[in-house]
C-alpha cells in the first residue's frame, strides 16, 4: 500500500542523507521525497511517499524513528489528511491549440505563468492523480515537466510538531 | 578556562573518565597528538593498524561495559577503521571514534588524505558528527558518548577537521555534564500492561523456553535474568552473543542455540509453547528457516530497540524497554502472584529435554591420535578454571570455543557475531588485557584469522600484554572448507592455507614465546606451561589439529531447528 510519511528532522547537514541512505541501504521503495525548512529554522519537514507490505511499512517507520536526527514522524495515510503536489509543465502551443490549452488549464484550475510565441508554462497544484489527469488530457506536445513531489498535512486540530 | 580544540578534546576525554585511547597518528590529528604528549592521565595505546585500534577499543568495551575510544587520522586512517566500526555496530558495542579530517576550507576539494568519513561510516554507525566549529566541540563529544552508551549502544564517529584543533585558537571550556537532545530519547521502562500480559503468558506455559542474547549483557541484567530463570525453573538458551550472561554450567542451561547450537536447545525451541525472548534479535543464524521457527509458540519479546521487534519473526507480546528494568518488573510481579507454573507439565517437559540431552550432541572422538580442536578448548577450560576472558576470531574455532568453554561469568566471551570479522580476536584481547591486567586472557583463533591482524603482536610487545594465543591450526579456512564439503561436493576452492609461516619463529621474532603442539597428550601441559610458567609473557600456542574436523550440530540454510546434522555419520539423522 502507498503511505505518506511526514517527518520532522533536525535541520543539520547530512540529516537528509541519513534518511535517503536508510532507504537505499535497506532496500525500501521511495516514490517521492520533499524537504524544506519549517517556521522553526532548526527543523526541516520531509514528506516521503513509499509503498510496501504492512510489515515493511512498520519497519520503515521504526528505522526512521531510530535515526538520531529524526525528531518525530507521522504516517499521514493512517488518518485524515490533505496531500498536494505542485507541477510546472511547459507545452508547445501553435495557433489554435493555444486556446485549447488555456481552457484545459482553466478546467484544472491551473495558471499560465509564462508565455512565449510558441510555448505556455502552466502551474498546477493538486494531488498526484489530478496532475496525472492533466498530463493525460493535454494534446499539445510537452516540452518539460517538473513536479515538486507530495507535501502533506493532517486535517483538523491534529498537527505534527515537537 | 580557555582551551584550544585539541586541548578541549583531551580535557574532555579526561573529564569523561576515559582510561585508554587506542590510536594511530597522522597529519590531520597531529595537533591532538601534541596535546596527548603533554599529559599522562589518558593512556594512549599505539596499535599497528587502525583496524587493530577499533577492535582493541571494542574488546575493552565488551569486557568492561565502558565505551571504547579510538583516535585515527583522516583518509586511510579512517578507512582502515571502518571494519572495526562495522564490527562494533553489528554487535551494538559502545564506542567513540575520533577521526581527523582535512581543514574545513579544504573539505570537498579532494585534498590530501581526504575522504568523506561521515559519508563512508554513515551506514555502520549509530550516529556520526562533523565538528565544523570549535564552539561545538565539547557538546558534540558529550553527545557522542551519550548516544554511544545509551539505548541500544553502538559506535559513534566524530570527524574533526584539522583547523578546529589548531593550538592557537582558544575558547572557554566547561565540561558539559548533561546533554539534551529532543530527537533522541531511548525508551527504557516497558509498558506495564504488556508486562502483566507477559507474566500471565509465562505462568500459563506448559513447555516454556527462555532465549536470551547480547541485550542482557548490554543491559547489565545478568542478576535479574538468573533470578527470573531460577524462580521459574524454566530451561534457558543463549545466543552466541549472550553466552556467559547465564552460568554455562547451570543445570537449567541448554547451551547455545542456532546454526551450531545444541540439539537440546534447538529441539526445545522447536517444541516450546511459550518463548520468552530477551535482548536477542532473531538473527538468521538463530532462526534457521523463519517459516519453520517455533511453530507452536506464543512469543514474548523484550528489546530496547523497537525495530528489533517483529523484524524477522512476528511476536505476540512485544515489550519495548531495557532488559534490566523490565525483568526486575517481571520478578516483582512473579513474587506477588499466587499462581505458580504448572509443575507437572514442567516435569514432563524437563523429561523430554533430558532425552534430547542424552543424544550428547557435542561428542567427538576422544581417542583420536590427532589433536581434536574440541579437546584443546576443553583443556583450556580446565586449565583456566573456567574464568578466563576468551576472545575469538571467526570460523570453526569460534564455534568450538562457544560450544566447549562453559562461560559462567558475564563479559568473558568476546567475539564478533554479527559481522563475523576475522582479525578481531588478537586486538580485542589487547583491549581486554589492558582493562584487566591481572586476569587470564586467551585468544582462540585459526591460522587464517590470526594473520589478518598479526601485526598487533608488536603492540603486545610494546605494552607487555601476556595474552595466550590459542591457534587451532587446521591448515584450512575450516569453516569455508566445511561448507564446501557439505554444499560443493568437497571442491575446496581457495580455502587451503598454503605457505603458512612458522608461527613459533614468528612469535619469537616479535619477542614472544612460541610453542608448537602436535600430540593430544601434550595439549594440557602446553596450556599449563603457557598460563603458569609464562604467566607474564605472550605465548603463541600453535596446535596442529585434525584437518578434517567439522562443527556439529549444524542446521543447513533453509532448515528448521528440528532438522540438524549431528555428525558426519548421521548427517540428516535428526
Ligand atoms: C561463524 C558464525 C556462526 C554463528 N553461529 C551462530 C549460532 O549457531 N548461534 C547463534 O546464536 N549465533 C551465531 N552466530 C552469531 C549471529 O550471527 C548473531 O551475531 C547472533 O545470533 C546475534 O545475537 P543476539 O540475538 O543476542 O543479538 P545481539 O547482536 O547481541 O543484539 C542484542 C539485541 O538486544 C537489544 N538490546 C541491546 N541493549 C538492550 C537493553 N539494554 N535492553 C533490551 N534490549 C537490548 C538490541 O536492540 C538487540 O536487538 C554466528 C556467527 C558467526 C560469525
Ligand atoms: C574478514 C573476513 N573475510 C572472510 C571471512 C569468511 N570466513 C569465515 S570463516 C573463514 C575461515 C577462517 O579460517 P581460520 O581462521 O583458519 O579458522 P577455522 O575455521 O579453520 O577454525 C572465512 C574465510 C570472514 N568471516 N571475515
Ligand atoms: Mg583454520
Amino acid at each position: 500500500m502507498r503511505h505518506i510519511i511526514s517527518i520532522l528532522l533536525e535541520n543539520e547537514s547530512g540529516a537528509l542523507s541519513r534518511v535517503a541512505g536508510l532507504f537505499t541501504a535497506r532496500g525500501y521503495n521511495i516514490e517521492s521525497l520533499t524537504v524544506a525548512p519549517t517556521e522553526d529554522a532548526t527543523l526541516s519537514r520531509i514528506t516521503l511517499v513509499t509503498s510496501g507490505s504492512e510489515e515493511v511499512i512498520e519497519q520503515i517507520k521504526k528505522q526512521l524513528n531510530k535515526l538520531v536526527d529524526v525528531v518525530k514522524l507521522v504516517d499521514l495515510t493512517e488518518g485524515e489528511h490533505i496531500e498536494r503536489e505542485m507541477m510546472m509543465i511547459k507545452v508547445r502551443t501553435n495557433g489554435k491549440d493555444r486556446e485549447e490549452v488555456r481552457r484545459l488549464a482553466d478546467i484544472f484550475r491551473g495558471r499560465i505563468i509564462d508565455v512565449t510565441d510558441s510555448t505556455y508554462t502552466i502551474e498546477l497544484t493538486g494531488n498526484g492523480a489530478k496532475l496525472d489527469a492533466f498530463i493525460k488530457a493535454l494534446t499539445a506536445p510537452i516540452l518539460e515537466t517538473v513536479r515538486s513531489g507530495v507535501a502533506g498535512i493532517l486535517r483538523g486540530e491534529k498537527a505534527l510538531h515537537t | 578556562m580557555k582551551l584550544s580544540g585539541s586541548e578541549i578534546i583531551i580535557q574532555f576525554l579526561q573529564d569523561e573518565g576515559v582510561e585508554y585511547l587506542f590510536g594511530y597518528p597522522g597529519g590531520a590529528v597531529l595537533h591532538i597528538y601534541d596535546e596527548l604528549y603533554k599529559q599522562n592521565k589518558i593512556k594512549h595505546i599505539l596499535v599497528r593498524h587502525e583496524q587493530g585500534a577499533t577492535h582493541a577499543a571494542d574488546g575493552y568495551a565488551r569486557a568492561t561495559g565502558k565505551p571504547g575510544v579510538v583516535l585515527v587520522t583522516s583518509g586511510p586512517g579512517a578507512t582502515n577503521a571502518v571494519t572495526g566500526i562495522a564490527t562494533a555496530y553489528m554487535d551494538s558495542i559502545p564506542m567513540v571514534i575520533i577521526t581527523g579530517q582535512v581543514a574545513t576550507q579544504y573539505i570537498g576539494s579532494d585534498a590530501f588524505q581526504e575522504v568523506d568519513s561521515v559519508g563512508i561510516t554513515r551506514p555502520c554507525v549509530k550516529h556520526n558528527f562533523l565538528v565544523k566549529r570549535l564552539e561545538d566541540m565539547a557538546e558534540t563529544l558529550k553527545k557522542a558518548f551519550y548516544i554511544a552508551t545509551t539505548g541500544r549502544p553502538g559506535p559513534v564517529v566524530v570527524d574533526i577537521p584539522k583547523d578546529v584543533t589548531a593550538p592557537n585558537i582558544k575558547i572557554d571550556y566547561q565540561y558539559p555534564d548533561q546533554v539534551f537532545m529532543r530527537s533522541y530519547n531511548p525508551t527504557v521502562k516497558g509498558h506495564p500492561k504488556q508486562a502483566k500480559r507477559a507474566v500471565d503468558l509465562i505462568l500459563s506455559a506448559k513447555r516454556p523456553m527462555i532465549y536470551t542474547g547480547g541485550g542482557v549483557i548490554l543491559s547489565h541484567a545478568e542478576q535479574e535474568l538468573i533470578e527470573f530463570t531460577q524462580h521459574l525453573g524454566y530451561p534457558i538458551t543463549n545466543t552466541l552473543m549472550g553466552l556467559g550472561s547465564y552460568p554455562g554450567s547451570d543445570k537449567q542451561f541448554l547451551g547455545m542455540l542456532g546454526m551450531h547450537g545444541t540439539y537440546e536447545a534447538n529441539m526445545a525451541m522447536h517444541e516450546c509453547d511459550v518463548l520468552i525472548a530477551i535482548g536477542a534479535r532473531f538473527d538468521d543464524r538463530v532462526t534457521g528457516d523463519t517459516e519453520k521457527f517455533c511453530p507452536h509458540a506464543q512469543i514474548i519479546h523484550i528489546d530496547i530497540d523497537p525495530s528489533s521487534i517483529s523484524k524477522n519473526i512476528r511476536v505476540d507480546v512485544p515489550i519495548v524497554g531495557d532488559v534490566k528494568t523490565v525483568l526486575s518488573g517481571f520478578n516483582e510481579e512473579l513474587k506477588s502472584r499466587k499462581e505458580k507454573p504448572d509443575q507437572k507439565a514442567l516435569a514432563k517437559w524437563w523429561d523430554q529435554i533430558g532425552k534430547w540431552k542424552a543424544e550428547d550432541c557435542l561428542q567427538y572422538d576422544r581417542n583420536s591420535s590427532l589433536i581434536k580442536p574440541q579437546l584443546v578448548i576443553e583443556k583450556l577450560y580446565e586449565v583456566t578454571g573456567g574464568d578466563a576472558f576468551v576472545t575469538s576470531d571467526v570460523g570453526q574455532h569460534q564455534m568450538f570455543a562457544a560450544q566447549f568453554y562453559k562461560f559462567n561469568k558475564t563479559r568473558r566471551w568476546i567475539n564478533s557475531g554479527g559481522l563475523g570479522t576475522m582479525g578481531f580476536g588478537l586486538p580485542a584481547a589487547m583491549g581486554v588485557q589492558l582493562a584487566f591486567p591481572n586476569e587470564k586472557v586467551a585468544c582462540v583463533t585459526g591460522e587464517a584469522s590470526i594473520q589478518m591482524c598479526i601485526q598487533e603482536l608488536s603492540t603486545c610487545m610494546q605494552y607487555e600484554l601476556p595474552i595466550k594465543i590459542v591457534t587451532l591450526n587446521n591448515r584450512y579456512m575450516g569453516m569455508v572448507r566445511q561448507w564446501q564439503e557439505f554444499i560443493y561436493e568437497s571442491r575446496y576452492s581457495h580455502s587451503y592455507m598454503e605457505a603458512l609461516p612458522d608461527f613459533v619463529k614468528l612469535a619469537e621474532s616479535y619477542g614472544h614465546i612460541g610453542i608448537q603442539i602436535d600430540k593430544p597428550s601434550d595439549v594440557e601441559d602446553a596450556l599449563k606451561e603457557a598460563f603458569d610458567k609464562y604467566k607474564n609473557r605472550l605465548v603463541f600456542l600453535n596446535f596442529i589439529t585434525d584437518q578434517s574436523e567439522n562443527v556439529y550440530p549444524m542446521i543447513m540454510t533453509g532448515q528448521g531447528h528440528h532438522e540438524m546434522y549431528l555428525s558426519s555419520a548421521s548427517r540428516g539423522l535428526a
